[in-house]
């Protein structure tokens, strides 16, 4: 019970550092980024030719993951999205998924499609406690995601930069009024976001072991979902989201059945919309008329 | 005034037949291509599943463009329809040996499961607005995948026979056969599908469509779409509307599952995931949001796409991601459209110059 409630957590943190990613993007550029899923999966093959290919150690490694990330980050933001700063939504979700296809075809041309065994990074011993064994991978991601959350947190409430961020996404016009250069903020939440993103893959593939250039899709999903939870826009409601839907994943698989687990988050997430429309920490949007 | 109305009215008439027409044109041009033998293999295999996406492109349509609301689970309601259409196919093997006659029946009963389906998913998913109507469509049709994904499903003497367990949970009766098994899905299907079939339902479609949106309930999701508060105002039940459109949706896509998966000989349910959701909604996007004419162009041309690009092999899918992004970029930049436009102008001049 209590090892499942671990794991849930350390599911639901990976789960919560891509939702981060996706409501930070959301909450400034008001659009859905469907390749955030394959930056992930850019991110874990980064990892893992550092670390298998070249011979590099574990921190250099997803330090140079991290930095590849961000500036695939802010080049996808320059090239295929800031064109469409005026356009509908709906044009930007479809250029999106076109990064996606992009992203993923790439992976399957530079690595091919047969799976990647991807090594261990986190060689430290599991922690027992009387007889509960917690394997070290999900005490480095519970760490991981709690460090992050911490940082972010002060970073938009006390930073000059994070404070420039809260205003772009509260009023994009009032913002470039006060002086804030709105283009250099999006560029930076999308490094910011890609970066989480790079994270989020090496320990998403540390705890799941098999690299594949669709890694990325499925995960990517999820966090959406977590984020969605949540309530979009949200930090603390993507963190919120992303671990409450790890534990449900986690418990519905142990529980109830592994085939229909993801039937099952997808079901509870249908229902908190239903019962609160905006997400769980989500902003009540006054209907204008 | 009624002049002018009547010009309108008789404009939308004579755009409904240009696209009647074109479907006809090409069904004849296809045929006779096909009965001379000039059609290549691959592009013969590919007429039932062009027929089944420009199905699911109209009526996804209908959802995007005329109603104004996004789903991302159109790809569910297809895969509700698909296995509907399998099973009564297979089950009626019997009782009903004249193949057509079955597809009909298939097709019929898929869109009526589909449309139930969609009824369904409707009430809850149309409460919500926006992007977070878009990520319940979403879940729904991940949902939808995931119980197709453990569903078994057998017929014998008795009737048909349901678990969610196993094959042998089943409890067939000696000479029953299972028709779906689980994540495998439906095996040894008969072909049913003809090209015929799927050009009458495409003009089926197109009818019902064009139709709605030129009629009273049509004006109403128009209205809905357009300024949703205006519209309650002035006494227009948008929940009602709204189900309508999403339903007749998902019994059109449904219909498309069951011509789809009768053209095979077996049928995942994996094949109708987010990517299939996605793929349609790219149809759409690219023909045009509320434009029937650009759907059907853009799910034809963009099914047969990757196997024009079969020449660049491997790198097809990079080529159609890139050829995707570039169509967004440059349909949604000003510049570049008023570049391509004087660019389609000077040419037209110079071919009807040549021409005289």
């Amino acid at each position: 019970m209590l090892s499942y409630l671990i794991n849930g957590i350390s599911l639901g943190s990976v789960y919560a550092i891509i939702a981060l990613g996706y409501t930070m993007v959301y909450g400034i550029a008001k659009m859905l980024n469907f390749a955030h899923g394959d930056v992930i999966m850019i991110g874990g093959y980064m990892a893992f030719c550092s670390t298998s290919y070249w011979g590099w150690p574990a921190v250099p490694s997803v330090l140079f993951s991290i930095f590849v990330c961000t500036i695939l980050g802010i080049i996808i933001e320059r090239l295929a999205y800031k064109p469409l700063r005026e356009a509908s939504s709906l044009a930007v979700l479809i250029t999106a998924i076109g990064v996606s296809y992009f992203l993923q075809n790439a992976a399957l041309l530079i690595w091919s499609s047969n799976p990647k065994a991807f090594p261990s990074m986190i060689n430290l011993p599991n922690l027992v406690i009387g007889d509960i064994q917690i394997s070290s991978v999900a005490i480095v991601t519970i760490a991981a995601s709690i460090i992050i959350m911490i940082a972010l947190t002060l970073f938009t409430s006390k930073t000059r930069l994070g404070k420039a961020m809260r205003a772009v996404s509260e009023d994009k016009g009032a913002a470039q009024l006060m002086g804030i250069n709105v283009n250099a903020t999006i560029s930076m939440t999308f490094a910011i976001g890609s970066g989480l993103a790079a994270i989020a893959g090496v320990l998403l593939c540390s705890a799941y072991p098999t690299l594949m250039p669709t890694t990325g899709a499925m995960p990517g999903i999820k966090a959406f979902t977590a984020a969605v939870f949540g309530g979009i826009g949200s930090i603390p409601g993507a963190m919120l989201g992303g671990i409450l839907l790890g534990i449900i994943e986690i418990f519905a698989k142990a529980y109830i059945s592994t085939q229909l687990s993801d039937a099952i988050v997808f079901a509870v997430l249908i229902i908190v919309l239903i019962v609160k429309p905006t997400g769980l920490l989500g902003k009540k949007m006054p209907e204008k008329v | 005034m009624s002049d002018i109305k009547k010009k309108k009215h008789s404009k939308q008439t004579v755009n409904a037949f240009i696209n009647y027409g074109i479907i006809i044109c090409f069904f004849i041009i296809f045929q006779i291509l096909d009965s001379t033998g000039t059609l290549g293999s691959s592009l013969k295999g590919q007429l039932i599943p062009i027929c089944s996406y420009i199905v699911m492109a109209l009526s996804l349509n209908l959802v995007v463009g005329i109603s104004g609301e996004l789903s991302l689970g159109h790809a569910g309601f297809m895969s509700v329809g698909a296995f509907t259409g399998v099973i009564v196919a297979q089950s009626l093997a019997e009782s009903v040996p004249n193949g057509f006659i079955r597809l009909i029946l298939a097709l019929i009963i898929g869109a009526l499961a589909a449309g139930i389906a969609g009824v369904l998913t409707g009430i809850p998913v149309l409460r919500l607005r926006g992007d977070y109507l878009a990520i319940v469509t979403l879940a729904f049709g991940e949902i939808i995948k995931n119980v197709l994904n453990c569903l078994y499903v057998g017929v014998d003497a008795k009737g048909l026979h349901f678990s969610l367990k196993d094959e042998v949970s089943l409890h067939l009766e000696p000479g029953g056969k299972t028709i779906l098994s689980g994540p495998m899905g439906a095996l040894g299907i008969t072909k049913l599908s003809t090209f015929f079939a799927g050009a009458v339902l495409i003009l089926l479609v197109l009818f019902y469509i064009q139709n709605l949106v030129n009629s009273r309930p049509g004006r109403a999701i128009a209205a809905i779409r357009d300024n949703r508060i205006a519209a309650e105002a002035c006494g227009i039940p948008v929940t009602k509307y709204k189900l309508m459109a999403f339903a007749s949706s998902a019994a059109m896509a449904g219909a498309a599952g069951a011509l789809y998966a009768l053209n095979y000989s077996t049928v995942v349910p994996k094949k109708f995931d987010f990517n299939t959701s996605i793929l349609i909604l790219v149809f759409v996007v690219l023909g045009g949001i509320g434009n029937l004419r650009g759907s059907i162009i853009a799910a034809a041309l963009l099914t047969v796409l990757p196997e024009l690009l079969r020449e660049f092999q491997d790198y097809r899918m990079l080529v159609y991601a890139i050829v995707l992004i570039m169509v967004m970029l440059i349909t949604n930049n000003e510049k570049a459209m008023t570049t391509v436009r004087g660019m389609m102008d000077a040419f037209w001049k110079k071919t009807r110059k040549e021409a005289k």
